[in-house]
């Protein structure tokens, strides 16, 4: 199912999403053909059990899906109705078989059956037909609203262009809730975010090392294709190294992955892969040159969405310091054995 | 890592050195992975296991693969008792990064080699009774070729060991003089000719086991004790990040380690692993020197005065050791197709 499910959407996508489309969606926003035929093919639905309606492909099969995302630079919300359509369906609810988009951050409060307060961050808020979010920390519920309910918005866009937008609500009534399962705490979809960024990224980062590769093996500079120099080979060989230390940690993270994610591997992976995002972006901008600066040039579209997914749902600092701060609460005899265990509460 | 011949034999009867060479050369018939959590249990607690450590890691493995059946029952068993301890032969006075220009040489006469040359940096060899040294055997049109491995008796005629002493004082590495050694036949390990083939299939197991991220770990432990439990912001992004790396290194060291046992040879993830360990390794001491006031002490102090002394002054090593890094660059390089 694994294999079915990357061929198809490999193809689908190295098919449809072209440096064209993917300028088009910062222009002119929803790419309303491109959703229809990923939702049609039940992409979206693909982590909800299959009694929620959906295929209930598990993490570990669905790490290849969420990388092929950042590979193509997809600008739509797949990887984020994955995620939404999964909690749903842990939740018991039923899975949406629409644009589903998620906030990890909201200052919602309950009055009564009512919702009042804001959801921030919401990718591809505008054009979503509904969000999932968790409301409070005690008691946390799931709950799905509709953005076009909402009382008032601001939108806003990341570095690269994609919508991440805020919504205020007002004595609202969510359209389905549901408590959230012991065995999921009230971040679990900053958690969850930091898993899709994190394969988004490695993704984004192997195409960005096979264009350098490529371009430096073309590129003609004093008689000799500039990858000749050593100077260059080195350059990129850090990237590469950077990239499988990154790999590793994703692949963890996502085979660790159950019904709840694994907090030590998935704060691995948002920090690794954030760190090799920074080393493989500035790389990438060294060995192309001048043209990589321009925005005809197809090398922005991957170096943009790393500036952005390595901040999105916490920095390689804000999971290092929440890291370390519980390393040393534990103590130095404790740290061995959880690298060897790989369990961590926090 | 310290020696303690004791030690090693302790560990050897209790069947943890050559764990994975067959039970009827004294292994115990272990997977790749058994190996790996002894091997790592060891490092991690800081145990003294230099004496038999290059016998358990390349040593046994080359021979167990390369040598006859006359030269497995001769060496391992001893090897799996934690009594026989190898060095590495490789570098020379003029052939460190650029091994290929290697000069020591055996010539045959009749039915024995005779053995001249010379080696250097040489860990352990004050202490071990073989090396296994890669020499030219022959003339070659190709510069890798014309090469071969030996197991070399350093208690024979000829043979001189003379430690040099590092910067902190200590005496770990050596240079070894030939001056006409004479070998018989079965000391030649593997095939004739094919010693850089063997080489490069050793070196995967040099630059991608445990040690190449846990040579830090006292240092990343002590630090922890002394920040106590309520770091600063600084002190947990740091330590935070550091604990992130360490996971994931053993996660690509185990994966290579999975390559190994299926009988791979995982040269390029190999070197991704033993780069990417020494930066991290590497980073370790420049980042407790930058989170604490506590001075390095040689003399005196605590016990994180001394550890980063130690570590902040063996730190250089790790990116000579098993490949230079320019070396591991350059075959990362020519993986990506750059060369």
């Amino acid at each position: 199912m694994k294999e079915i499910f990357e061929s198809t959407l490999e193809k689908l996508l190295a098919d449809q999403v072209t440096l064209d489309l993917v300028k088009a969606s910062e222009e002119q926003g929803w790419m309303e053909p491109l959703w229809d035929l990923l939702q049609s093919s039940g992409f979206s639905l693909a982590a909800a059990p299959e009694e929620s309606g959906g295929t209930g492909l598990g993490w570990e099969e669905l790490n290849g899906v969420i990388e092929l995302c950042g590979r193509f630079c997809l600008p739509l919300p797949l990887p984020e109705s994955i995620l939404s359509n999964w909690l749903l369906g842990a939740c018991g609810l039923q899975g949406l078989n629409c644009a589903v988009s998620f906030a990890a951050e909201n200052s919602l409060q309950w009055d009564g059956k009512l919702l009042s307060g804001s959801v921030r961050q919401v990718p591809w808020g505008r054009y979503v037909d509904k969000l999932v979010t968790v409301v409070g920390s005690e008691s946390p519920v799931v709950v799905v609203l509709e953005p076009n309910s909402a009382a008032s918005s601001s939108l806003s866009t990341n570095l690269a262009g994609e919508s991440r937008d805020d919504f205020i609500f007002e004595n609202y009534l969510p359209i389905d809730s549901s408590a959230l399962p012991s065995n999921l705490d009230s971040q679990v979809l900053l958690k969850g975010g930091a898993m899709l960024r994190s394969a988004q990224i490695i993704g984004a980062l192997e195409e960005l090392l096979r264009v350098s590769a490529e371009y430096g093996n073309e590129r003609v500079q004093f008689g000799k294709p500039i990858t000749k120099f050593q100077v260059v080979q080195h350059q990129l060989a850090v990237v590469a190294e950077n990239v499988a230390a990154a790999r590793v940690s994703v692949q963890a993270a996502f085979e660790e992955s159950g019904s709840a994610f694994p907090t030590l591997q998935l704060m691995a992976a948002k920090i690794c892969t954030s760190d090799a995002a920074s080393v493989g972006a500035s790389t990438a901008h060294a060995v192309h040159g001048a043209i990589g600066f321009t925005q005809e040039y197809s090398l922005h579209p991957l170096t943009r969405r790393l500036w952005s997914w390595r901040s999105e749902y916490g920095s390689a600092t804000y999971w290092s310091k929440l890291l370390g701060k519980s390393i040393c609460e534990m103590g130095s005899e404790a740290l061995w054995p959880t690298i060897t265990s790989g369990d961590l509460n926090v | 890592m310290g020696f303690d011949a004791k030690f090693s034999q302790k560990l050897g009867a209790r069947g943890w050195i050559g764990m994975a060479l067959p039970k009827k050369y004294g292994g115990s018939d272990a997977d790749a992975f058994s190996r790996y959590v002894v091997i790592e249990e060891l490092l991690a607690a800081g145990a003294p296991v230099s004496a038999h450590w290059f016998a358990d890691r390349q040593s046994g493995p080359l021979i167990l693969r390369y040598g006859t059946e006359e030269q497995k029952e001769s060496y391992l068993p001893a090897i799996c008792r934690g009594e026989s301890y190898f060095c590495i032969g490789m570098s020379e006075p003029n052939s460190g990064s650029d091994l290929a220009s290697i000069r020591s040489n055996a010539k045959k006469v009749g039915d024995k080699w005779v053995l001249n040359g010379q080696k250097v940096w040489t860990t352990n060899a004050h202490h071990s009774h073989y090396m296994i040294a890669l020499v030219r055997t022959s003339e070659s049109e190709s510069r890798h070729g014309g090469m071969s491995q030996f197991i070399i008796d350093l208690s024979l005629p000829g043979v001189e060991v003379r430690p040099i002493k590092d910067l902190t004082g200590a005496e770990h590495f050596n240079e070894v003089f030939f001056d006409n050694v004479e070998l018989p036949d079965e000391a030649l390990a593997g095939s004739e000719g094919q010693g850089w083939h063997q080489v490069t299939a050793e070196l995967a197991f040099e630059r991608s086991g445990p040690e190449r991220f846990l040579s830090s770990m006292a240092l990343l432990k002590v630090m922890i004790d002394e920040v106590g439990q309520y770091p600063d912001a600084y002190q947990a992004k740091e330590i935070g990040r550091l604990t992130a790396r360490l996971l994931t290194l053993r996660n690509m060291s185990l994966s290579v380690t999975r390559q190994l046992n299926a009988g791979a040879n995982p040269a390029w993830s190999a070197s991704c692993v033993k780069d990417f360990g020494v930066g991290f390794e590497q980073e370790i001491p420049e980042i407790a020197q930058s989170i604490l006031e506590t001075l390095p002490s040689t003399q005196g102090g605590n016990d994180y005065s001394k550890v980063l002394a130690y570590l902040t002054q063996q730190a250089p090593s790790f990116s000579l050791r098993g490949g230079t890094r320019e070396i591991l660059r350059g075959i990362i390089a020519r993986g990506l197709g750059l060369r």
